[in-house]
C-alpha cells in the first residue's frame, strides 16, 4: 500500500457566483521516498488538491468528495482531533510564502519548539536543543544566534530555512511542498530546492513538490502529474511526461520554459488564450478552446484519463501526439 | 549532522543583528509620567497630605490658589486639589473598569468569533450590531437613571457592558486579519490546539490594536463619567470625582471661574496623555510590513 493514496478527489468551492469545481475527480498515489511533483498553470487547482489532502478546506465554503488516504487512514471528512493526530508527525507542509508562514511576533525557535512540545512532548530545554539542531539542518548559520530571532530580522531564504525545519520538526512521512520556492530570489530557489532533495533522501520521507515551474521538477521527482482545471491530464514517471508526453498542454507547458539550448533571442512561446473559468466549464475537454489539436470531439466531449501503461504513463486526449516527436 | 550544512552564501551572511529600537520620543514618556502620577495620586489619596475633600471651611470660601490651597477652594470651601485628586479615583475607576469588563467579554468573543467564523461568528456579530445600532449614551442614561441607589460599581458595570460591542467588533476586524495568515495555519497543521493558536499566535499580533483601542476607550468613558455627572448620574455628591466638580461648580463659574477650569484641565490633560500614548503605542507596534 502506498503512503498516501487520493482516489477520485474532488473539491468544490461554494462561491457566491455559483459553485466552482476546483478539483475533480483526481486520483494520484505517493509511495514511501517517491517525490511526486505537481503542475500546472496559477488556477489549476494545484493549492486546493494539497489543502485537501491536509484536510484544511474551510468546511463553510468547500465539499469535498471522494477519498484520500495517509497510511490508510481517511482524510475527507476527518475530525479537526484525528486530523491534529497525523499534522506534523505524518504529514506536514512547506508554505509558498516564507514572509507570511512565520509569526512576526514569536522568536523562530519558539515556533519550531511549538511543534516538538505539543507533538512529541519534549522538555523545554530538550525541544530547544532539538531546535538548534533542526536550524543547523537546514543549514542556518549559527543556529543558536538565530534561535532568538525574529522572523523580520532574517533573510527571506533564510525564512524558508526556517519553515522548512518546522515542517521537519516531528519527521512527518509526507511533505507537502505548495511552491516552496515563488517568494524567494532566484538564486535562493535552487539552494532551498536542493537543501529540500538533500533532507529527503536524507529522512526517508516522501514529498508533493507543487510547483508551476517544469524545471523545478524536472530532475527532483519521481512522478509528474499535469493538472489543468482542477484535473490531472497527464501522469506518469518524469522521464516519460518529459520525453514521451501525448497530452498537448503538457507540451504547450514544456515549451513555455526557457531553454538554455536555445539559441539567444529565441522567443518563448505562450500558449494561447487564457485558463478556463471554472464556473462556466463546458461539456468538452477544458483545453480545447486552446488547443491546435481539438477536433469537433474535444468540445463536445470530455476525455477521460487513459489507463496507465506499464510504466503508470496516463493521459487524457482524444488526439495524443506521437511519441517521440 | 554538519555534512548537511551547506555554507551560507553572500546574500543570507547578512550580519544578524538587533534592529536600533525605535525611540517613542520624549513627550510620550511626559504622557507616561503625568498618567503614572495621576493613577499614584487615585491610589495613595488618603496618605497623602491632603485636606479632607469634603471639609467645608467656611473661612476660606472660593479662595484663590494659595499656599495653602494650592488650587483655591469651592463656594463650600473644600479644598480644590485635595477634591481633584480624590476625583480621579472615581474617573480612572470608572474608566479602566468599565473597560476592563469590555474587553474581558468583548475581547475573547471578537477573537472566538474571528477565529471560528460559521455560525458562531454570525450569530455574536448580529447581536453585537443589533446593540450597536442602540445609541450606548442613551441606554446608559436609562439604566443608570432608574438603576437607584447609584453607586461606582453599578457605574462601572453599565457603562463596561455598553462598551462590549465596540470592543467586540474592533477586536473581530483585528483578529480576522491575523485569522488567515499562513503563519496561523502554520501552526495549525503543527498540532497547535486552538486554544494554543488563539492565545500564543493571534493574541500577540492584535495586542497593539487593543492596546490602543483600550487606551481610547478609557478616555472615552472618563469623558462619559464627566458627561453622566453633568446628568446627575455620576456617583453621588459630596463624593468628588472631575464630572461631578464641573458640575457643581457650572453655577458659580462667573464668580468663581477656577472652580470649573482645574478640574477641566485635569480631565483634559488626562485624555490628552492617554490619547498621545494610545496613538504612539499604535504606530510604534506598526510592525506588520516586515522589511527584508
Amino acid at each position: 500500500m502506498s503512503l498516501l493514496d487520493v482516489q477520485n478527489l474532488s473539491v468544490t468551492l461554494h462561491t457566491p457566483h455559483g459553485d466552482l469545481p476546483a478539483v475533480a475527480d483526481v486520483s494520484l498515489s505517493v509511495g514511501a521516498e517517491e517525490t511526486l511533483g505537481i503542475v500546472g498553470e496559477s488556477g489549476s487547482g494545484k493549492t486546493m488538491l494539497a489543502r485537501s489532502i491536509m484536510g484544511l478546506l474551510p468546511r463553510a465554503r468547500a465539499s469535498a468528495s471522494g477519498s484520500v488516504k495517509l497510511k490508510g487512514v481517511e482524510m475527507v471528512g476527518a475530525r479537526a482531533s484525528d486530523l491534529r493526530r497525523l499534522w506534523a508527525t505524518e504529514v506536514a507542509m512547506i508554505f509558498q510564502d516564507p514572509m507570511t508562514a512565520l509569526n512576526p511576533v514569536m522568536r523562530v525557535g519558539r515556533q519550531i519548539d511549538e511543534t516538538l512540545r505539543v507533538r512529541l512532548g519534549l522538555s523545554r530545554s530538550a525541544a530547544r536543543a532539538r531546535a538548534i539542531e533542526l536550524l543547523e539542518m537546514v543549514g542556518i548559520p549559527s543556529p543558536e544566534k538565530r534561535y532568538a530571532a525574529y522572523p523580520g530580522q532574517l533573510s527571506g531564504g533564510m525564512r524558508q530555512r526556517v519553515v522548512i525545519a518546522m515542517a521537519l520538526a516531528a519527521s512527518p512521512s509526507l511533505i507537502l511542498a505548495d511552491e516552496p520556492t515563488t517568494g524567494l530570489d532566484v538564486t535562493i530557489q535552487a539552494q532551498i530546492l536542493n537543501l529540500l532533495d538533500e533532507l529527503q533522501a536524507r529522512l526517508h520521507t516522501s514529498m508533493i513538490l507543487i510547483t508551476h515551474d517544469l524545471g523545478v521538477v524536472a530532475t527532483r521527482t519521481s512522478h509528474l502529474a499535469v493538472m489543468y482545471a482542477g484535473r490531472i491530464v497527464e501522469t506518469g514517471t518524469t522521464r516519460d511526461v518529459f520525453a514521451r508526453h501525448r497530452m498537448p498542454y503538457t507540451r504547450a507547458l514544456l515549451e513555455s520554459s526557457p531553454r538554455v539550448s536555445n539559441p539567444a533571442h529565441t522567443r518563448l512561446t505562450a500558449i494561447p488564450g487564457r485558463p478556463p473559468n471554472l464556473l462556466r466549464l463546458g461539456e468538452g475537454c477544458a483545453f480545447a478552446p486552446r488547443c491546435g489539436f481539438a477536433s469537433e470531439r474535444c468540445h463536445r466531449e470530455r476525455p477521460e484519463l487513459s489507463v496507465p501503461d506499464e510504466s503508470s504513463h496516463a493521459f487524457a486526449c482524444f488526439n495524443p501526439l506521437e511519441v517521440g516527436r | 549532522m554538519s555534512e548537511m550544512t551547506r555554507p551560507a552564501t553572500e546574500t543570507e551572511t547578512t550580519e544578524f543583528t538587533t534592529p536600533p529600537s525605535r525611540s517613542l520620543g520624549w513627550l510620550f514618556w511626559v504622557c507616561v509620567g503625568w498618567l503614572g502620577l495621576n493613577v499614584l495620586g487615585a491610589i495613595f489619596a488618603s496618605v497623602l497630605p491632603l485636606p479632607d475633600p469634603l471639609y467645608q471651611n467656611y473661612m476660606a470660601i472660593n479662595a484663590s490658589p494659595s499656599l495653602h490651597h494650592l488650587l483655591g477652594t469651592d463656594d463650600l470651601g473644600r479644598d480644590i486639589f485635595s477634591r481633584i485628586v480624590f476625583g480621579s479615583r472615581v474617573s480612572i475607576a470608572v474608566g479602566v473598569g468599565s473597560m476592563i469588563i469590555g474587553f474581558g467579554i468583548g475581547a475573547p468573543l471578537g477573537m472566538l468569533a474571528a477565529y471560528r467564523r460559521g455560525r458562531l461568528d454570525a450569530i455574536l456579530t448580529t447581536a453585537m450590531y443589533v446593540f450597536l445600532a442602540f445609541p450606548a449614551i442613551v441606554a446608559v442614561i436609562a439604566v443608570l437613571s432608574f438603576w437607584t441607589p447609584r453607586a461606582l460599581a453599578k457605574i462601572i458595570l453599565v457603562i463596561g457592558l455598553a462598551s462590549v460591542p465596540l470592543v467586540y467588533r474592533v477586536i473581530r476586524t483585528a483578529t480576522m486579519a491575523v485569522a488567515t495568515k499562513d503563519y496561523v495555519v502554520a501552526a495549525k497543521v503543527q498540532g497547535a490546539t486552538d486554544r494554543r493558536i488563539l492565545v500564543r499566535e493571534l493574541l500577540p499580533n492584535i495586542a497593539p490594536v487593543g492596546i490602543s483601542f483600550l487606551l481610547v476607550g478609557i478616555a472615552t468613558v472618563v469623558t462619559l463619567e464627566g458627561a453622566l455627572a453633568f446628568l446627575g448620574l455620576s456617583v453621588n455628591p459630596p463624593t468628588p470625582s472631575w464630572g461631578n466638580m464641573i458640575n457643581e461648580s457650572r453655577t458659580v463659574m462667573s464668580q468663581n471661574p477656577w472652580l470649573v477650569l482645574f478640574p477641566s484641565l485635569a480631565m483634559c490633560l488626562f485624555l490628552l496623555c492617554l490619547n498621545f500614548i494610545g496613538d504612539r503605542l499604535r504606530s510604534h507596534f506598526d510592525v506588520t510590513e516586515v522589511k527584508l
